[in-house]
């Protein structure tokens, strides 16, 4: 850990308890609420251009981010920019600090296996916040790849001619466009999972504000 | 050209076409209206940025930002797919801002294409002259703004073969496009130079049906639909920025696929 630590010196945060390595660096707890917001941008901003012509027999509610189609589409794409620069930042930093091999890995599915069922009986323990249960390896290393099929999905949609490859990838623009509406679904399950668990143990959210 | 004609009766049945519900309120230009929908988020930022006048600049700013990204981005020798006659989606969708039976009917007989701005020879043509050009046949997807696409067939002659032929100043900025119902856009020329980008007089070996913009439409596979402009009559080569209709409402211009 003393990588982190050290980061979270070198960046003047040690939290309340001088010393001790935050559990959640600076540099996590800003690229973490930056992306929260332009995920929210994106998603609201999305379901308004989902709407002007759906995939399926269904549409969001039209108060969906933009008003309309064209106001939707210049806030998709310029929140993109902070999504995808801030995405960079915190993706660099993890793997550079090694942050990602710590927390996230590995991931064993014995564990996680018992760590779910733990879950689903309200036996799981949530006493260390620091180090993540199997469930929650899972998980955040689901939603970086998640995050990673939604952004070159959509970067197929936006240029399927100069991207081409890429959308050959997605099997061309149409299921690119398909990819991209489920990654969103899946990105936004996870949000309301993250954020009911958030509320039920509190001191996790106050960690990815204060650090620890 | 009973352009006047047309256009009074395309702003009357607006509503009723399912592009049209797209249409902003039309007693308010601003295209983010939603204030209650947004209060979340405003609460999220602690201040009034998100809805407003404020947000609509900082948002046209970033849609000019990446118009020059996307000017970049875009390399004009590479071409977008071709498909086989059996991926022809039928029938081809129509699409405009007004109802199908509204689009203008152009007279072929009187028609003429309108030139101006950075042309030697402003001449206009005619349909016969425009039919005479050497054509050639593209099969390639259409994809609309709107998200949805098709893939048709369709005949004409390379606009840059034309851009050449009138002695177009091929260093200049843009090629504007007028439509027969009032309908304009605009794009770069290096899009105006591409391989593909074409006059087109025929949909899937018929003359090009009204709904799909009789007599010529602008078929431009490295751009979004509206950029595609059907039932032109004018075009313009020009070094000033021009717009153009959905473009003046809030589509990014450059568009490009």
């Amino acid at each position: 850990m003393a990588d982190t630590a050290n980061i979270g010196r070198a960046a003047g945060v040690s939290g309340p308890h001088t010393g001790e390595p935050a559990i959640h660096p600076l540099y996590v707890r800003i690229t973490h609420w930056i992306n929260a917001l332009a995920v929210l941008v994106m998603i609201g901003s999305g379901w308004q251009i989902y709407n002007a012509a759906p995939l399926f027999p269904f549409r969001f509610p039209q108060s969906a981010l933009g008003g309309w189609l064209a106001g939707g589409l210049l806030w998709h794409f310029a929140a993109m920019w902070v999504l995808v620069v801030n995405g960079l930042v915190y993706v660099t930093l993890a793997f550079a600090t090694g942050r990602f091999r710590r927390k996230l890995l590995p991931i064993r599915p014995a564990e996680v296996a018992r760590d779910l069922g733990a879950a689903l009986t309200g036996r799981l323990r949530h006493d260390d916040i620091g180090s993540y249960n199997a469930v929650q390896k899972l998980l955040y290393a689901g939603i970086l790849l998640t995050g990673a099929v939604i952004v070159l999905s959509g970067l197929a949609i936006w240029k399927p001619v100069q991207f081409r490859e890429l959308a050959f990838l997605f099997g061309g623009y149409e299921s690119a466009r398909v990819v991209h509406f489920f990654a969103m679904a899946a990105i936004v399950l996870f949000l309301v999972l993250h954020v009911v668990m958030a509320l039920l143990v509190p001191k996790s959210l106050r960690a990815m504000i204060r650090g620890r | 050209m009973r352009t006047t004609n047309v256009r009074a009766r395309v702003d009357a049945g607006l509503l009723i076409n399912d592009a049209a519900k797209l249409l902003p309120d039309r007693s308010r230009r601003m295209f983010l209206r939603n204030t209650a929908s947004l209060g979340a988020l405003a609460l999220l930022t602690g201040c009034d940025i998100v809805d407003g006048p404020t947000s609509e600049r900082a948002l046209r700013i970033v849609s000019h930002f990446n118009d020059w990204v996307q000017a970049r981005l875009f390399n004009p020798h590479r071409l977008a797919d071709t498909y086989p006659e059996s991926a022809i989606t039928r029938p081809f969708p129509f699409n405009g801002y007004y109802p199908e039976e509204q689009a203008p009917d152009v007279d072929e007989d009187r028609y003429k294409l309108v030139l101006d701005g950075l042309v030697d020879n402003k001449q206009s043509w005619t349909l016969d002259q425009l039919y005479a050009l050497p054509q050639e046949t593209q099969i390639t997807r259409l994809v609309c703004v709107e998200g949805w696409s098709a893939i048709g067939k369709w005949s004409g002659a390379p606009l840059s073969d034309f851009l050449r032929r009138i002695g177009a100043d091929l260093t200049a900025k843009y090629v504007h496009f007028v439509c027969a119902e009032g309908y304009s856009t605009s794009i770069d020329m290096p899009t105006a130079l591409h391989a593909q980008t074409q006059m087109t007089f025929t949909y899937d070996g018929e003359i090009l049906p009204v709904k799909y913009g009789f007599p010529m439409r602008i078929r431009i596979p490295t751009k979004l639909g509206f950029k595609n402009p059907k039932y032109v009559v004018g075009l313009a080569v020009l070094n000033n920025y021009t717009g153009g209709y959905w473009e003046d409402r809030g589509y990014n211009w450059f568009s490009g696929l």
